[in-house]
């Protein structure tokens, strides 16, 4: 009895669709993300987490009407990511119905982002997406680097060392997302989830990789995330919420059934 | 006349709260405000909110809403939503600052020592996600709701008080805690019952039909 471990199914929203890519390229469409949020819903996801992708700013305030159409018939949390810069971009996002607002790019740019937006919104509001990728050491000690623009450019910066950081500039949670893992349907990159999760206080969500039920209950269990998140088991219908809850449920992970 | 005043003095997620109770409440007149007069009118008193306890004193104080907000407390069906449950206490540790005074006991921080499972594991703070709740007392707002179902967190201070009496339902983070209490014509909870699909939508039309 106790809190139980959460899975959230991703949204990839871009021009007002819900798409799906590998390794951030390659877009396929996977259908209209008001009734995709509804369908998962019904299923039992525990929260719902949409990033616009949109590349141009043009077509930025469809995800607005995209959240405000799901906030009206979805009654769980909804987490949007994507193209947030300023504390207003925050606001918006919230005012639309947002529960959470995810921050990448702009919180590598301008870290004070973080501190200024958990300080005015709450902490509790704010969730730092960091995008991971193995880089060589000359040492046996694995070392990931964060990464920024989808996955496209290097910072140098040590993503343990990052967590730590947006978690005490405010930070209420990390969505962490292997660059090496997402799209390949291999497994979350454990070493990392607990690398990261076991080093800050806040909630971790793994991301990236999942091929199968069994990658989630991993991520779980030996990634110790306290959240998983998945996108194309689920949009292309090989895997229900349900089935997911199912077999974490038989591995002995607390879920809400 | 207002059915439900939700009361608005710009700290979180309004619109959640709104939208949830538009949708069980169709036939109601449900305003958000921070027009005191409007809370003084209305029948029934929503107090939401998220973020920093100073913050929300200090704004509540501000916009001039504090007496009005008491004052539905003492008075009319009044449902309080995580910070709207911890305000009614004496005072918050988060920032050190005296709250409304309704209820007795204090508003604390999750202590570190013991964010850990029996086995070991640590508990993150904010406790965030689907956590049961455990019903202390029979009442209506309960109703329709099984002991043990579960409701959506996300906080990082708890409800540390002495009266027993005023508990109507307990969650377990570590160690049990309060989360959701009941005097006369007020009920308050730590969780979001509009984030909470079916078991929330539920609290809230028991709330709106409820006569105390």
């Amino acid at each position: 009895m106790g809190l139980a471990k959460r899975i959230i199914p991703c949204l990839d929203v871009t021009n007002g669709r819900v798409v799906k890519g590998i390794n951030f390229v390659e877009l396929r469409d996977a259908g209209d993300p008001v009734e995709i949020a509804r369908r998962y819903n019904e299923q039992g996801a525990d929260e719902l987490t949409f990033l616009d992708i949109t590349a141009s700013s043009d077509n930025r305030d469809l995800i607005l009407h995209i959240i405000e159409d799901v906030a009206s018939q979805v009654f769980i949390p909804l987490t949007v990511g994507g193209g947030v810069r300023k504390v207003e971009d925050v606001r918006r996002l919230l005012n639309a119905g947002a529960d959470k607002v995810s921050v990448n790019t702009a919180a590598v740019l301008n870290p004070q982002l973080v501190a200024d937006a958990s300080s005015h919104v709450g902490s509790q509001c704010i969730v730092v997406a960091i995008d991971a990728k193995r880089v060589e050491t000359k040492t046996d000690e694995p070392r990931w680097e964060v990464f920024t623009h989808g996955g496209r450019k290097a910072t140098g910066i040590e993503v343990i060392q990052w967590a730590q950081k947006m978690q005490s500039l405010g930070a209420g949670e990390i969505l962490l997302t292997s660059m090496d893992k997402d799209g390949t349907r291999n497994g979350f990159d454990i070493e990392l989830t607990r690398a990261v999760s076991d080093a800050v206080d806040i909630p971790v969500i793994a991301s990236g990789g999942v091929g199968n039920l069994d990658h989630l209950v991993d991520g779980i269990l030996n990634g110790h995330a306290d959240a998983v998140l998945a996108a194309s088991i689920f949009h292309y219908g090989e895997y229900t919420i349900s089935q997911a809850k199912q077999r974490m449920a038989e591995n002995e992970i607390e879920v809400r059934l | 006349m207002t059915d439900i005043a939700i009361v608005d003095y710009g700290m979180g997620n309004l619109r959640s709260v709104h939208k949830a109770l538009e949708h069980v409440l169709p036939e109601h007149t449900i305003v958000v405000t921070s027009d005191p007069h409007v809370v003084n009118r209305a029948d029934r008193v929503v107090v939401p909110g998220q973020g920093a306890m100073p913050n929300c004193m200090h704004e509540l104080n501000r916009l001039g809403l504090h007496d009005a907000v008491v004052d539905a407390a003492r008075k009319k069906p009044f449902l309080g939503i995580c910070i709207g449950l911890q305000m009614l206490f004496e005072a918050s540790e988060e920032g050190h600052v005296n709250c409304l005074n309704i209820l007795p006991g204090k508003v604390k921080r999750f202590p570190p020592q013991s964010m850990v499972t029996t086995d070991g594991q640590k508990l993150k703070v904010p406790h965030m996600g689907w956590n049961q709740i455990a019903h202390t007392l029979e009442h209506p707002i309960l109703k329709n709701i099984d002991s043990n179902t579960r409701f959506y967190f996300v906080h990082s201070y708890y409800v540390d008080t002495a009266d027993t009496a005023i508990v109507a339902a307990q969650s377990h983070y570590g160690f049990p805690f309060t989360c959701a209490v009941a005097k006369d014509n007020l009920f308050a909870v730590q969780f979001h019952p509009e984030k909470s699909h079916l078991a929330g939508l539920t609290l809230l039309r028991n709330f709106a039909e409820w006569t105390p």
